[in-house]
């Protein structure tokens, strides 16, 4: 009876079982929802494989007394992350990198749209400044690190400092490539208009430039992860981050220990990555296309 | 060298709205862009330029709106209220249609409700109504376009530049456009430079056909179009129509006998 009006969904679902032969087929069958399996699937199957190498490096390959060297993936889950004092070490430190990482993405932030928005204003500012981003961008941060302690202490202003400098040279080089990526029509459409400056800056030039802008945010973010932790890797003084309990449990031979803040580390990372991706397609995904990410 | 068609306007056109006098253009690399060009435009008349690619007919557009200076020679502009429609939409892609067609009223400090009621109507006399929260990806080339001329429209131009803005269309939307620009014509009777490289779209829309020669651009023939505006869409099917794209393809290849 249902099936001999099949445009009458309502009908369908209320007389029950025989709602699944009537329902109008809206989509290509099975395509949308088979998404998901596609996304994940080849990740988590190189994950496998990982855990699969992993095993048969520090089951088969290390002899017994040299395994303390790669722990089996088992012995990291229940000497590190099941392991309750570990987990407290671990979390607290993470607290504190986390907000060093954060402050020095905020400053590295300010900074780099500042330095970028600067150089987009005149080519004269751009070639006084832009040698210095690469110089930056070109220079052992680690040489730096030892100095950068003395002159500030060993504590929350010196990690930020390294955090900044490692994060900083992707927001330069993105806001400036993205302000002056800005077409060249859309340009003149604002020059006939006489629009001052600002204007064009803030109306044209700036969410233009957006994308980039968050492309940069992008790895900056990521780089400010690594900046917290190596600071405070090399410092091994003040409170301590999850650098300084790295290189604790590296002195004391924690394998088990030290893997499990590297994975806690490599986490935070892809959080702070995903979450800027997601604050990405939130700015411009409405009008931006990607094909990638 | 100047041909002249025999047939004249019937229209009455105002006085001079653009003109340019002995005008040269030679960019600082020495290339000669624009070399004596005559040429002006009335109150209400409606001017196509033609030429080949490369002759400088964007340049005296150019020009005209003020994003380049003559070398030599003098344009004079009688308004200040000049609409420029570029070759393509030029539409922000961050923005729907109607904060799009606002930009140019936001621009020039016009008030949140005057803005708004100026694009309404702008998107209206263009037939985007119904369309004004969409973004630009989200249009055919055509209804960007669309959007770009009521955006200019929102500054009731009194002249009007256009840079080849349908040559990217296809031949069925750029006809339509062509029809609706002419309505816009008739019915807001703005002078208008028109560049183009269709002889057709040239002839169909204007009240007067300037053929360029290659560089450095000179005017070389210039026709008067006898039809009257509103205008029959069913006149490019007619011998004078024909005749007259013929005589403007031949002054274009510089065969002048």
């Amino acid at each position: 009876m249902s099936i001999d009006t099949p445009s009458r969904p309502s009908d369908a679902t209320t007389t029950g079982a025989p709602a699944t032969v009537v329902r109008p087929s809206t989509r290509p069958v099975g395509a949308p929802r088979r998404r998901n399996p596609k996304v994940w699937g080849p990740p988590i199957g190189v994950l496998a494989l990982i855990i699969g190498f992993w095993y048969l490096l520090s089951m088969v390959v290390l002899a017994p007394d040299r395994r303390f060297l790669l722990p089996p993936p088992h012995q990291v889950v229940t000497d590190g992350l099941l392991n309750g004092p570990v987990i407290r070490d671990i979390s607290r430190s993470l607290g504190l990198t986390a907000l060093v990482a954060v402050t020095g993405l905020a400053v590295a932030i300010v900074i780099g749209i500042a330095w970028g928005v600067g150089m987009s204003q005149a080519r004269w500012i751009e070639l006084s400044l832009f040698p210095y981003a690469v110089v930056l961008q070109c220079i052992p941060i680690l040489a730096l690190v030892p100095l950068i302690g003395f002159w500030f202490g060993y504590d929350f202003t010196a990690r930020m400092i390294v955090c900044v400098m490692i994060a900083l040279f992707p927001m330069v080089s993105n806001t400036l490539f993205g302000l002056q990526s800005v077409d060249v029509s859309q340009r003149e459409l604002f020059r006939l208009q006489h629009a001052s400056r600002w204007t064009t800056l803030t109306k044209l030039q700036f969410p233009a430039a957006l994308p980039a802008i968050f492309a940069g945010l992008r790895i900056s973010a990521g780089l400010a992860v690594v900046g917290a932790i190596v600071g405070d890797f090399f410092f091994r003084r003040g409170t301590p981050g999850l650098g300084s309990l790295m290189s604790v449990y590296q002195s004391r031979l924690q394998a088990a220990e030290l893997f499990t803040a590297i994975i806690v580390a490599a986490l935070f990372g892809v959080v702070v990555f995903w979450l800027f991706g997601v604050l990405r397609g939130l700015a411009v995904g409405g009008w931006y296309d990607t094909s990638g990410s | 060298m100047t041909a002249i068609a025999p047939a004249t306007t019937d229209r009455v056109t105002g006085s001079t709205i653009l003109d340019f006098r002995d005008v040269a253009l030679t960019f600082p690399d020495g290339t000669t862009a624009l070399s004596g060009v005559d040429l002006t435009v009335a109150r209400g008349e409606f001017v196509s330029v033609v030429g080949p690619s490369g002759c400088g007919k964007s340049t005296l557009l150019r020009i005209a709106s003020g994003l380049e200076t003559a070398t030599q020679g003098v344009m004079t502009a009688d308004t200040s209220r000049i609409g420029y429609v570029f070759q393509d939409a030029t539409l922000l892609p961050w923005r729907s249609v109607t904060a799009n067609v606002e930009l140019l009223a936001e621009l020039h400090g016009m008030s949140r409700a005057d803005r708004k009621a100026k694009a309404r109507a702008a998107i209206e006399l263009v037939g985007l109504t119904g369309f004004e929260k969409h973004l630009p990806r989200a249009l055919s080339g055509g209804m960007r376009m669309r959007a770009s001329l009521a955006r200019s429209l929102t500054l009731d131009p009194e002249l009007f530049l256009f840079d080849e803005p349908f040559g990217a269309l296809d031949e069925i939307t750029r006809e339509r456009l062509n029809d609706e620009l002419l309505r816009l014509y008739t019915d807001k009777q703005f002078g208008a430079l028109f560049i183009t490289h269709s002889v057709s779209e040239a002839v169909y829309i204007s009240t007067k056909v300037v053929v360029m020669s290659g560089r450095p651009g000179r005017i070389v023939a210039s026709f008067d179009v006898p039809f009257p505006t509103p205008r029959d869409p069913d006149i490019r099917f007619t011998a004078e129509f024909a005749e007259l794209v013929g005589a403007v393809s031949h002054a274009l290849r510089g065969d002048h006998s």
